[in-house]
């Protein structure tokens, strides 16, 4: 896996995000669910985005393509091949997605369509983008079907989801999401509901299509094995806000953040059950009432006086590297001791 | 094909289902005061005519046998002679029956076309003004009965405004819409109650569901979302409510017949029920029970076709 | 997280003082019974006394609801037939209810062939379209309230007793259920004490739909003429008697007919009160 240069110039090519914030307005007061995120995905690039569940990843990913329902408020700039995705009109933007952006979810099961044939369910994505005719959807359907490697697959392709297993269900869900030819894939965790065999199917699979068709990801996952293996860069994310960016070998050799310290000493070694995060202590932070300063310190062995009052802006300390965190030099200098 | 499968054992399990209609109807007669016979041929009965009645229904056999003469009647289309019109109660189904078909059919649709659409409406503004309206109009039609609306549209729109005809029925199709609109109408108000408030339900269910979320990640157009992933799910449940309500349907439509002089099945029973001719009230019930029971089983049949689940 | 759902610390324990549903519910149902009982001390007049001075006036403050073709005050007709009305309402349901319920919980808990058995009637009883069956049997055994009774009573039991037995059949897994085995309790009364209470939610909320639907099918017949006989006073009676008179004097009808929809809205409303209130204390 090559590291990505530090400088590279995204504009024109991949995804730019700017100062995303999502919000919901509930009866408790305003919960700030994704807070100001700012990422940058370059053409064919494989980025991470982890957390633990409710730290606003998915919705993250749901955000950047304005796939957030009422009462839901998105702001923000999310620069798409120099296009505005939040300035642009409805249905301009679903040109893009299904057809530049595609997007697959957690559980197939419920994102198929119970009651339609899987190649409805594809070569409806296609209808919906390109002029092709019926004979040549069918065509298309098939070909995406024997690319996700799914066996007999012109027999398959008239049956329901709930005929199809697991494993097969998510290579369903991929075809419809390839079926365009997509630059960039939002894959809100896509092995998750999926045993750990088919799940390193699934993700040699995704890997295989970034090398073939030069498609950019924004892989959403609680596990760090996922993003070991898959992402070139990653941005670990807490409470609505990313707190360290960086080359996945590089926050793996040098965290600085101590959440992604917790996160890496949590990583389960071979063999052993996964247990995400067991190690950090208490737990995450409701998104309406957040902590002052840094939305970490109740958790923070690090925490001083002014983590309590002041938030770290997420700060570059490095090429390619961003922190959000006043004793990340502490942070790092630990780790290495370790 | 599996749903042809699904099928057979469908009208299989209808078998049960029409030999209870024909135990109740059968039943029925006997528990009129006096003997059948009698009570067939009116008050003016003799006693040779009487006999001779008892004789050709085998109503001097055990009750098992006088069963199996009755089946067997049904079964060749004998349902008995009408009393007071003096004609096989057959005949006067088949020619009153398709009028209350008509009527029905055009209130199923009447409802449907009013349901749909408003419990889009009421469903994606659910909480809303818009929700609220539609909801309480409805509740307030659910409340109200047949006869009541029926005559309330008759007097403001035939009487009054003369904009319908005052009852009756047409000479040709056209003329049949026409002269039923008012009728349907009148009918269908408390269908499209139900329907809606079954329909706005499953509408709210289905819009949260992920595969919508899917459906317009692929950016599809919103029409399609809502025909194609909300509307057919959504209605899946409502189909079988729509074979539930058919029942309701046809008694409504023996009020409806009545209040707008309409001579379909439905006036007949009346008709038959004030000049106590028996046979024609037999001969309907299990008509109008049959009608219902085929009704189910093509509403079973259309969620299956709907619905793949279902069929394994 | 999987869907668009956020993750937000669950909601404080939903505690309403008084749901405006169960408000509604009380006022209506509370005047109804009311007048039902009592209704000399709210009609003006006697809803039976002639008056040729005043055939057919329309609605004024002497008439709120006008007089009918002899003279009759409409308002007072009306409020009299709270009494036959909200009585059809209570005796054409009590005896379903109680037997359905029955059946429903011994079913439920019994399960097995007789389960299948009792699906197979359900099926059957609900192919015959209610109001034709009843209009049939009432044909049978003569109009008025009683026949009417026992027609509807032979086949509304059966929505009682498969809302019942679906809902025992769920309470009879659960633990307590075991636990009052363990005990050795006798069957009855594990069925009656102990799943019965627990199981009984929804047909007590059918039963407030089926009072409102018994109004509509009771004042439906008295307007056929099948129902309650006439010189008494019940909704559908009204409405019938005055259908003659409807583009001249609409009044006579159209009062009762709002008579019928209040009532009908107040035990809908009673309905998704107690819905509300049974489901808080689950």
């Amino acid at each position: 896996m090559t590291a990505p240069s530090p400088d590279r110039n995204t504009a024109g090519g991949g995804l730019k995000v700017r100062g995303l914030t999502t919000t919901f307005a509930t009866p408790r007061g305003l919960a700030t669910v994704v807070d100001g995120i700012n990422l940058d995905v370059a053409p064919g690039e494989i980025v991470g985005l982890v957390g633990e569940s409710g730290s606003g990843k998915s919705m993250t990913l749901r955000s950047i393509v304005r796939l957030v329902r009422e009462p839901g408020k998105v702001s923000g700039q999310v620069e798409w091949q120099g296009r505005d995705l939040m300035a642009m009109r409805e249905a301009d933007l679903r040109k893009v997605r299904g057809a530049e952006i595609a997007m697959i979810f957690q559980e197939p099961m419920t994102a198929l369509n119970p009651v339609l044939p899987v190649r409805l369910q594809i070569e409806e994505n296609l209808s919906a983008h390109t002029t092709l005719d019926r004979r040549a959807r069918r065509q298309r359907a098939l070909e995406l079907m024997n690319i996700v490697g799914i066996p007999a697959a012109e027999r398959r392709l008239d049956e329901y989801p709930h005929q199809f297993s697991g494993g097969m269900r998510q290579r369903v869900m991929i075809a419809i999401a390839l079926a365009n030819s997509p630059k960039l894939l939002l894959a809100d965790e896509p092995t998750t509901a999926l045993d750990v065999t088919i799940q390193d199917q699934i993700l040699k699979l995704i890997l295989d299509l970034r090398d073939r068709f030069g498609m950019s990801v924004v892989f959403v996952t609680h596990d760090l094995g996922v993003v070991a293996a898959t992402c070139d860069r990653m941005a670990v994310m807490y409470a609505g806000r990313i707190v360290e960016t960086g080359t996945v070998a590089q926050v793996f050799a040098e965290p600085h953040h101590p959440y992604t310290r917790g996160l890496l000493g949590s990583v389960p070694r071979i063999g052993a059950e996964r247990s995400m995060l067991l190690s950090i202590e208490g737990m995450p932070p409701g998104l309406i009432d957040l902590p002052d300063g840094c939305a970490f310190h109740p958790r923070c062995s690090f925490a001083t006086d002014r983590c309590r009052a002041e938030r770290p802006p997420l700060e570059s300390f490095a090429a390619g590297r961003e922190v959000a965190c006043f004793h990340h030099q502490t942070v790092a200098a630990m780790a290495e001791a370790a | 094909m599996p749903l042809l499968g699904f099928i057979f054992r469908r009208v299989l399990q209808t078998i049960p289902t029409i030999a209870f209609i024909l135990v109740v109807t059968f039943i029925l007669v006997r528990l009129l005061p006096g003997d059948p016979a009698s009570a067939m041929l009116g008050d003016r009965a003799i006693d040779a005519d009487v006999q001779r009645i008892n004789a050709k229904l085998g109503l001097d056999q055990p009750i098992p046998v006088q069963f199996l003469y009755f089946t067997k009647a049904v079964f060749t289309g004998d349902l008995g002679n009408s009393i007071g019109l003096k004609l096989p109660v057959i005949e006067l189904i088949e020619r009153r029956l398709p009028v209350t078909l008509m009527l029905t059919g055009m209130a199923a649709l009447i409802a449907l076309l009013v349901a749909v659409p408003l419990s889009f409406v009421a469903a994606l503004n659910r909480g809303g003004a818009p929700d609220a309206i539609i909801r309480g109009t409805f509740q307030i039609g659910l409340s109200m009965p047949v006869f009541y609306v029926g005559l309330v549209l008759l007097t403001v729109f035939a009487a009054k405004l003369r904009w319908f005809p005052v009852g009756g029925y047409g000479q040709n199709f056209l003329d049949d819409l026409y002269h039923l609109f008012l009728p349907a109408t009148t009918l269908a108000l408390s269908l499209s109650a139900v329907l809606m408030r079954n329909l706005r339900a499953a509408i709210i269910g289905v819009v949260g569901a992920d595969y919508v979320d899917f459906a317009r990640a692929k950016g599809l157009r919103a029409r399609v979302i809502m025909t194609r992933h909300v509307l057919r799910n959504a209605l899946i449940s409502t189909v079988t409510l729509f074979g539930l309500s058919i029942g309701t349907l046809l008694g409504g439509a023996v009020i409806t017949e009545t209040v707008f002089a309409i001579p379909g099945a439905g006036r007949l029973m009346i008709e038959a029920i004030y000049g106590r001719d028996y046979p024609v009230i037999q001969g309907l019930t299990i008509a109008l029970a049959l009608l219902v029971s085929f009704t189910f089983l093509l509403t079973d049949i259309v969620q299956a076709w709907l619905d793949p689940r279902v069929v394994r | 997280m999987s869907a668009g759902a956020v993750q937000i610390a669950p909601p404080a324990k939903r505690r309403r003082a008084l749901p405006g549903t169960l408000v509604g519910a009380v006022i209506v149902l509370g005047a109804s019974l009311a007048m039902a009982f009592f209704p000399s001390l709210f009609a003006p007049y006697d809803p039976t006394a002639f008056d040729y001075n005043a055939i057919m006036h329309g609605p004024s403050w002497a008439h709120p609801f006008g007089t009918d073709n002899f003279g009759r005050d409409m308002l007072s007709r009306v409020i009299h037939a709270y009494r036959i009305d909200m009585q059809i309402a209570v005796f054409a349901t009590t005896g379903p209810f109680i037997f359905g319920t029955i059946v429903g919980a011994l079913v439920g808990y019994v399960g097995g062939w007789v389960e299948a058995v009792f699906g197979r009637v359900v099926d059957a009883v609900i192919t015959f379209p209610f109001l034709v069956l009843v209009i049939a049997i009432v044909s049978v055994l003569g109009p008025g309230l009683r026949n009417m009774y026992i027609a509807v009573g032979v086949v509304d039991w059966v929505f009682y007793a498969r809302l019942v037995s679906a809902e025992v059949k769920i309470q009879r897994r659960l633990d307590y259920a075991d636990a009052a085995r363990g005990m050795g309790y006798g069957h009855m009364r594990i069925i009656f004490r102990h799943l019965l209470p627990n199981a009984i939610t929804p047909a007590v909320v059918y039963l407030m739909t089926d009072m409102a639907l018994a109004i509509l099918l009771g004042s439906s017949l008295g307007y056929l003429g099948l129902g309650a006989q006439p010189p008494a006073a019940e909704w559908g009676v009204l409405i019938a008697d005055g259908k003659n008179f409807m583009t001249t004097a609409w009044w006579v009808s159209v009062f009762p007919g709002i008579a019928i929809v209040i009532t009908g809205l107040g035990f809908s409303l009673a309905g998704d009160a107690l819905a509300d209130l049974l489901r808080v204390n689950r």
